[in-house]
């Protein structure tokens, strides 16, 4: 191992390893503007100068010289100095200086970097350059004129988010980063190019000019759009929700987040139930809390538990999944389902609805098989990952299910059930390729599992588990991905039918045919409205949308980012949301509305506080006492049934990634993206125009 | 004898005479005091007195909606809300200043990249109600065509200090 002497202090580290990454783990910060932690190195911005001896007497770019045993350097010498600051004279000759409008004012790399290194006025008086503007689509604003040709967005767009849209075209002063053929950058993460670019080329579209860095209220929090949990931050201001940046968890979204998480946010503002609703005469009114609590009091005295039933939504948290349990347990009813897709989970085997590999596990894996799932959708961050261990030429990857663009090279083994049949029996060739690897993984999708014949499905994936050895010593490579944020938190806290209860498919026929009398849905909004018949309907959640235009009694709750509430992702992490800004109007928090109805009804609940849910969520199951931790690993046994397959292929319950859920189809930026990247119309023609 | 010397000057009232003849001295001098209505004292083009918002010549806003006037207010009296315009230009829907908070201590005008926020000469501006101190875009950009011709010149006067 090298060792070499930055600034004096002597380090021993791996070769292989840059002298700025090197200096980085003796915490001295270089400055960069080109260098990415997770992109590939460039070293065509300059910025990062050192001074190394032997070598020539010249300084030279840190990020892309490996280290070498002897080396001495030095990152703070007159000489640097000197370097970086031409380095900066040079970068500003073509920058616009037009900081006060530019919308990374505040948080940009240029500008901070500026005050270390620049002068105090410019010594060049000819003319600028200036690059015409590109067209990137709904979600990111472009000026180029401020662009330093640094190229992470290059990097990004072609590394990980796997879509080769921008490129650089011209050398010298005339290079340009343009998408070549004028279109927009087609990927669910394109956002983050918003929060790579250092300076103000790419910025953010619907976040454009609406306020500065400095006046944001920043609250650490978790995203709820898909069942990845991504680290979140919320940046406030005022009672308004400006925008969603992701914040760094190695385990689960290394820095990137998906542009529904991202850019939904403005659906929060948007279709709220921010008061009681009690349907009069046919038509939803206003009412109060109480008139709201009686009218379903009333309706509930002298009907007979088994007519009741509970149905939890995909963006439901666990307190008030766990408090609508015990109040339909306290009304005697075990009609309650947190699947609303009906999917053929095991909820009495937690590694059955698990991604048991976690999603670092992937960095791990050698051989991959996708089973009726679009990852690209249904969990975008996810699908990074598995390309970025792609990249590395390690994995190999087969699906079954639909033929669609995942960002990477696959093996195509079948569309559905006939395939899963023969990988389960052993006789498939590609069972032998699994047992021979050493960290084989399957993800088995909602395509497949979100289906009638669910748990036979779930039975076949469970022998291909053992055909194909994937749970062996130290790994289990049996992996679920769940689209719904809710799923395992309502799994964990028994969110599901108790003895002789109903779930989804069987709730909904009791409805239309008259068994069910009452149905609670918990900002349930993907289940066909119309199958609820002349039950009467409650409906707790934030948005106006199918189960709110439905309901006989709507109770407003809290979204995501108005309470602080537990959700598990679909490693089984428990993680939580942060109060970032407060409910509207009369909205409360969810479980204190169950908990206030509980005592209406007259059954109340045992917990008055958060501590006490809390303590009532351990209470119920253990896992929700490593709160943050890592996932702990889940027993393996036995699950799924045995039986025939519907021979229909596996399609990906996701038909539009931008509009999933009640807060997304409220959201105005993800209308505009669907009609760009899902119906294909964009706004501007091609290149050529105009 | 000190106590002659005293008695002395008490009876001949020397210091009386003295007083008399420094106020008799400053009838005869020019008078300091103004007439105020009607007169005024000088001021220098740096006096911070109530705000503008200026315009360019060809009537185009100044300004651009940086908010550097309304993060430097020690008084946070400013407030600005955001929005881009028609031709995508970044301009302000908001532009407020509590002129009951207002220490007029310049820092906002200090601060404007494109000298539109600027404190005008004009110091009589009192009014009968709180309300009307609470001013608006539309009154500051008043204020701003009102007295352009003055603060173009102190603007002026004072560039080659700044």
């Amino acid at each position: 191992m090298p060792k070499l002497t930055i600034d004096g202090i002597e380090i021993e580290v791996e070769p292989g390893l840059t002298v700025l990454q090197a200096a980085e783990r003796l915490g001295i910060e270089i400055p960069r503007f080109c260098y990415h932690d997770r992109l590939s190195i460039a070293g065509n911005c300059r910025m990062c100068l050192v001074e190394v001896s032997p070598g020539p007497p010249k300084p030279s770019a840190s990020c892309a010289l490996p280290v070498a045993e002897g080396m001495v350097v030095k990152t703070d010498s007159p000489m640097v100095r000197k370097g970086r600051k031409g380095v900066m004279e040079f970068l500003l000759i073509n920058h616009p200086l037009d900081c006060p409008i530019c919308d990374q004012g505040g948080e940009c790399d240029l500008q901070d970097q500026a005050m270390l290194y620049g002068l105090d006025r410019g010594r060049y008086h000819e003319e600028k350059r200036a690059v015409l503007d590109k067209d990137l689509g709904p979600l990111v604003k472009t000026c180029m004129t401020r662009c330093i040709q640094c190229t992470r967005c290059v990097r990004f767009s072609a590394e990980v988010a796997g879509v080769p849209d921008l490129g650089a075209v011209g050398r010298g002063e005339h290079m340009e980063i343009t998408t070549y053929v004028g279109k927009a950058v087609g990927s669910e993460l394109s956002g983050n190019l918003v929060d790579l670019c250092p300076v103000g080329a790419l910025t953010s579209k619907p976040y454009a000019f609406s306020s500065r860095p400095w006046e944001l209220r920043k609250t650490e929090s978790v995203d709820v759009f898909d069942a990845i949990g991504c680290n979140i931050r919320v940046d406030v201001r005022g009672r308004r929700v400006m925008r969603v940046l992701p914040r760094i968890n190695e385990d689960v979204n290394e820095e990137w987040i998906s542009d529904k998480s991202r850019h939904a946010v403005d659906g929060l503002m948007a279709q709220r139930l921010d008061t009681p609703l009690v349907r009069r005469g046919g038509k939803l009114a206003p009412a109060t809390w109480n008139e709201a609590f009686s009218a379903i009091a009333d309706k509930l005295k002298g009907m007979p538990a088994e007519k009741i039933a509970a149905l939890a939504g995909d963006m439901a948290d666990c307190e008030s999944m766990l408090a609508l349990k015990d109040l339909m347990t306290a009304l005697g009813s075990h009609n309650l389902d947190c699947r609303q897709d009906g999917a053929g989970l095991d909820p009495a085997q937690r590694a059955s609805y698990l991604f048991n590999s976690t999603i670092a596990g992937i960095d791990e894996a050698d051989v991959l098989l996708i089973v009726g799932s679009n990852p690209r959708w249904e969990a975008a961050v996810l699908n990074a990952r598995i390309r970025k261990r792609y990249l590395t030429g390690k994995l190999k990857i087969a699906v079954v299910g639909p033929r669609i663009n995942l960002t990477y090279r696959y093996e195509h083994l079948g569309d559905g059930p006939e395939t899963l049949s023969k990988l389960a029996d052993g006789t498939h060739p590609f069972v032998a390729t699994m047992k021979a690897a050493e960290r084989p993984m399957m993800i088995l999708g909602m395509g497949a599992l979100a289906r009638p014949d669910g748990a036979v499905v779930l039975g076949a994936a469970r022998r291909l588990a053992t055909a194909a050895l994937l749970v062996r010593d130290g790994w289990n490579g049996f992996n679920v991905l769940h689209t719904a944020a809710a799923r395992v938190g309502g799994l964990d806290v028994g969110f599901v039918p108790g003895s002789g209860g109903l779930d989804t498919g069987a709730i909904l026929e009791g409805a239309s045919s008259g068994k069910i009398g009452f149905v609670y849905l918990l900002g349930a909004d993907e289940i066909d409205m119309a199958r609820l018949g002349k039950a009467f309907v409650v409906y707790q959640g934030s948005h106006g949308d199918a189960g709110a235009n439905r309901a006989d009694v709507v109770l407003p709750g809290a979204a995501y980012t108005e309470k602080n509430a537990t959700y598990v992702n679909m490693e089984g992490r428990v993680q939580s949301t942060r109060t970032a800004v407060f409910p509207p109007g009369e909205a409360r928090e969810d479980w204190t509305v169950i908990r206030a109805l509980s005592g209406v009804l007259g059954k109340p609940l045992p917990y008055d506080d958060d501590a006490q849910m809390r303590a009532r969520l351990v209470a119920a199951n253990g896992v929700f006492a490593g709160r943050g931790g890592a996932p702990k690993a889940a027993p393996w046994g036995g699950f799924g049934e045995t039986g025939e397959m519907d021979p229909a292929p596996f399609v990906s319950p996701i038909g539009n990634f931008y509009m999933t859920d009640p807060i997304s189809r409220a959201s105005a930026t993800m209308a505009e993206c669907t009609s760009v990247f899902v119906m294909g119309r964009q706004a501007q023609g091609t290149g050529t125009h105009g | 004898m000190g106590f002659i010397d005293r008695t002395a000057r008490a009876f001949l009232l020397t210091e009386l005479l003295q007083g008399m003849a420094l106020t008799l001295r400053y009838m005869f001098k020019p008078k300091v005091t103004l007439n105020y209505p009607f007169e005024k004292g000088p001021l220098s083009p740096r006096f911070r007195g109530e705000h503008a918002l200026r315009r360019y010549p060809n009537g185009e806003e100044r300004c651009i909606a940086c908010k550097l006037c309304e993060a430097t207010c020690p008084a946070l009296a400013i407030t600005i809300d955001v929005a881009p315009r028609a031709d995508g230009s970044r301009r302000t829907t908001r532009y407020d200043i509590d002129m009951t908070k207002c220490i007029y201590c310049g820092l906002c005008q200090e601060a404007c990249p494109v000298d539109a926020i600027v404190e005008g000469p004009n110091f009589e501006f009192s009014t009968e109600t709180r309300e009307e101190l609470y001013y608006d875009k539309d009154r500051l950009l008043g204020n701003g065509d009102r007295w352009e011709p003055e603060l173009a010149a102190r603007i002026e006067a004072d560039a080659p200090y700044r």
